[in-house]
């Protein structure tokens, strides 16, 4: 489909947990500089595949390459400091923190001061504290939560929550950014805007992968969408054919609350 | 934020210079002597403090860093190496200005290596030794991790006890004194010894490193390094998944209380003269853990309040028997009531009621 080196490439990709075939042999790779999506109702081993692709879990067999290297194996900080961000599912915030202090911890990997440096507090480390510091206000602001910056995260509302989870995942300045669910519990207003921000996320040139449960949401933003049902690929396309497959239709038409737009 | 601890560490300061100067006044100098324990077994405690309250690691094991480091000095600056002296090894030592010759109270011909050496020495095994238990050992949780380091204290107590190098149930006595800095003109030396008339000198080299290795770990904590800790504490998987190395900055941060357990044993040996087994005992362990626990946990203030506090009262023996009994009842206590230490209870409990507890409980969760 295309001939451009992939941002990541998944083949033949398999889990198991014990006898339940989570992913089922998927493959599908991301174009550089494009939104993906993978749908699938619940269950259907979205977010298996996510954690399989951030390495927290290992696959059963296949390979996973990212930026044509292979990374799986890899642990999820060494996968994270090659460029890859991921927000997660259940927000998975550090207790105790604040908003900016949660982003200031997305630096980690483009700053350097270590047990040394900090604990003698040289001054090369003021000017990195002073630039992890605005670099991290400028994605509060970015995500319109800048006046929250000294709340707990973990107080906050549930869409701010996210929002700070966001900004911690581009404080990493990632090339490709894994989002599981980004839409959820979110109303429709605040879905919208999720929606502007992903779109603006991939023309800051990073490349987005995600998963949603919101269909208005994912045929609006996605270049591509991969569909998945019990841990297989049965399509994957533009969002226009997609909305015409039959398959694909027939998965949503078996689930109340879904509807293929 | 800065200008705050730099401020709380003056008041430390002159809190330090007036007890002294009270007990000058008051003449209860003999208080100096318990006061400059307290103050190295508070080292110890703040270090553990990091792992405990920061990297959310426990270690029941850290009396036996704390051993590791006196018993290494005591023995290599008591052992007498003249019947080795004409090893290859020892006589390099000895052109290396490592080794002292001196005689002993019989008049015998004594050599032993300089205590500068030996607490290297010290010190640098038990960062090895910490790092070497530490890599399979922080990869457990909890309940698990709690049982592998007091089976590491186990080990060291019982090595030492059976070891005729380390004395036996005896322990290591007559370790002479560490001289610190040479006489320059009138000033000095400044040893670490328990001279009676080295006291006041001693008090002040006793806190004045408490106060540098404070200074150190809150700047740590203030740093990157004390936030990557702090969102390993929070969550392991999201502290990952930004690019923390997790396993290898615990590992670290336990390397580095190792390090600071090691410095209070080698110089409390050096200040008693001496070492024995009940130092790396299980209790002391259980006690350095109730410290921090008492202390507030991710608090390195209040874990040294509470540290040279309750380490002061221990010493002078107000707790008579019942001494490890009432640490082991502060931890339960703590743990209990208290989970963010003693110090913040009050203030939290006043606005939250039981909140506190259920945060905790939340946290763990
Ligand atoms: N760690 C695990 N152990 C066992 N089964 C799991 C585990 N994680 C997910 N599963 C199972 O794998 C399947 C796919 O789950 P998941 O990836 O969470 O689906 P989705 O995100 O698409 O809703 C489900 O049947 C789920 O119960
Ligand atoms: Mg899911």
């Amino acid at each position: 489909m295309n001939t451009r080196p992939r941002m990541l490439e998944l083949k033949s990709v398999y889990k198991n947990f014990g006898g339940l075939q989570a992913v089922h042999d998927v493959s599908f790779g991301v174009a550089p500089g494009s939104i993906k999506a993978v749908i699938g109702p619940n269950g259907a081993g979205k977010t298996t595949l996510f954690n399989l692709i951030s390495g927290n879990l290992n696959v059963s067999s296949g390979s996973i390459l990212f930026q044509g290297r292979e990374i799986q194996g890899l642990k999820p900080h060494a996968i994270a400091a090659l460029g890859m961000a991921r927000t997660f599912q259940n927000i998975n915030l550090f207790h105790g923190m604040t908003a900016l202090e949660s982003v200031m911890v997305g630096r980690h990997v483009r700053s350097r001061a270590g047990f040394l440096a900090g604990m003698l507090r040289t001054p090369a480390t003021w000017k990195e504290e002073r630039e992890i510091r605005e670099k991290s206000m400028q994605l509060l602001r970015l995500l319109e939560i800048e006046e929250f910056a000294d709340v707990e995260a973990t107080s906050l509302a549930f869409g701010q929550q996210r929002a700070v989870e966001m900004a911690r995942a581009l404080a990493t300045e990632p090339k490709l950014l894994l989002l599981d669910e980004p839409a959820a519990g979110l109303n429709i207003y605040e879905t919208a805007e999720v929606g502007r921000l992903i779109t603006r996320i991939r023309d800051m040139g990073i490349t987005v992968l995600l998963v949603e449960h919101d269909m208005s949401l994912v045929m609006d933003i996605s270049d591509e969408i991969v569909v998945l049902s019990f841990g297989c690929k049965i399509a994957e396309d533009v969002p226009t054919a997609i909305q015409q497959n039959p398959e694909v239709i027939k998965i949503y038409l078996g689930e109340d609350e879904e509807a293929v737009v | 934020m800065r200008d705050s601890k730099l401020l709380k560490i003056a008041l430390l300061i002159v809190l330090v210079i007036g007890v002294q100067e009270l007990t000058t006044v008051t003449d209860t100098q003999y208080y100096l002597t318990q006061l400059t324990m307290s103050a190295y077994y508070a080292l110890l405690v703040i270090g553990l403090a990091v792992v405990m309250g920061y990297a959310g690691q426990i270690s029941l094991g850290h009396a036996g860093f704390f051993a590791i480091g006196g018993y290494l000095s005591a023995a290599l600056t008591t052992h007498n190496l003249v019947a080795l002296q004409a090893n290859p090894v020892i006589h390099g030592l000895g052109s290396l200005g490592m080794l002292v010759s001196g005689q002993d109270i019989y008049g015998e011909q004594l050599l032993v290596v300089a205590p500068w050496a030996a607490c290297i020495f010290a010190v640098l095994m038990a960062a090895i030794i910490a790092l070497v238990i530490g890599i399979p050992v922080l990869k457990l949780k909890g309940h698990y991790l709690a049982m592998a380091t007091l089976g590491f204290g186990i080990i060291i107590y019982r090595i030492g006890l059976a070891t005729e190098y380390f004395g036996e149930a005896d322990g290591i006595s007559e370790v002479p004194g560490f001289t610190l800095l040479p006489a320059i003109g009138s000033f000095g030396p400044i040893s670490v010894s328990g001279d009676f008339g080295l006291r006041v000198e001693n008090y002040y080299v006793a806190w004045g490193l408490l106060v540098i290795g404070l200074w150190l770990l809150l700047n740590l904590i203030d740093s990157r390094v004390g936030r990557a800790l702090r969102a390993i504490h929070g969550s392991e998987e999201a502290a990952e998944a930004v690019g923390i190395d997790t396993a290898g900055f615990k590992l670290k941060v336990f390397v580095l209380s190792a390090v600071y357990a090691a410095f209070a044993g080698v110089f409390l040996t050096h200040y008693n003269g001496g070492i024995g087994p009940s130092e790396a005992s299980v209790m002391k362990s259980v006690r350095y853990v109730a410290l921090v626990a008492v202390g507030g946990m991710a608090n390195v203030w209040g874990t040294l309040i509470m540290g040279v506090g309750l380490t002061f009262l221990s010493l002078r023996g107000v707790f008579g028997s019942y001494d490890d009994a009432v640490f082991g009842a502060i931890l339960i206590v703590v743990m209990l009531f208290a989970p963010d230490g003693i110090l913040s209870m009050n203030v939290k409990a006043l606005f939250a009621g039981r909140r506190t507890t259920d945060e905790h409980e939340a946290k763990n969760a």
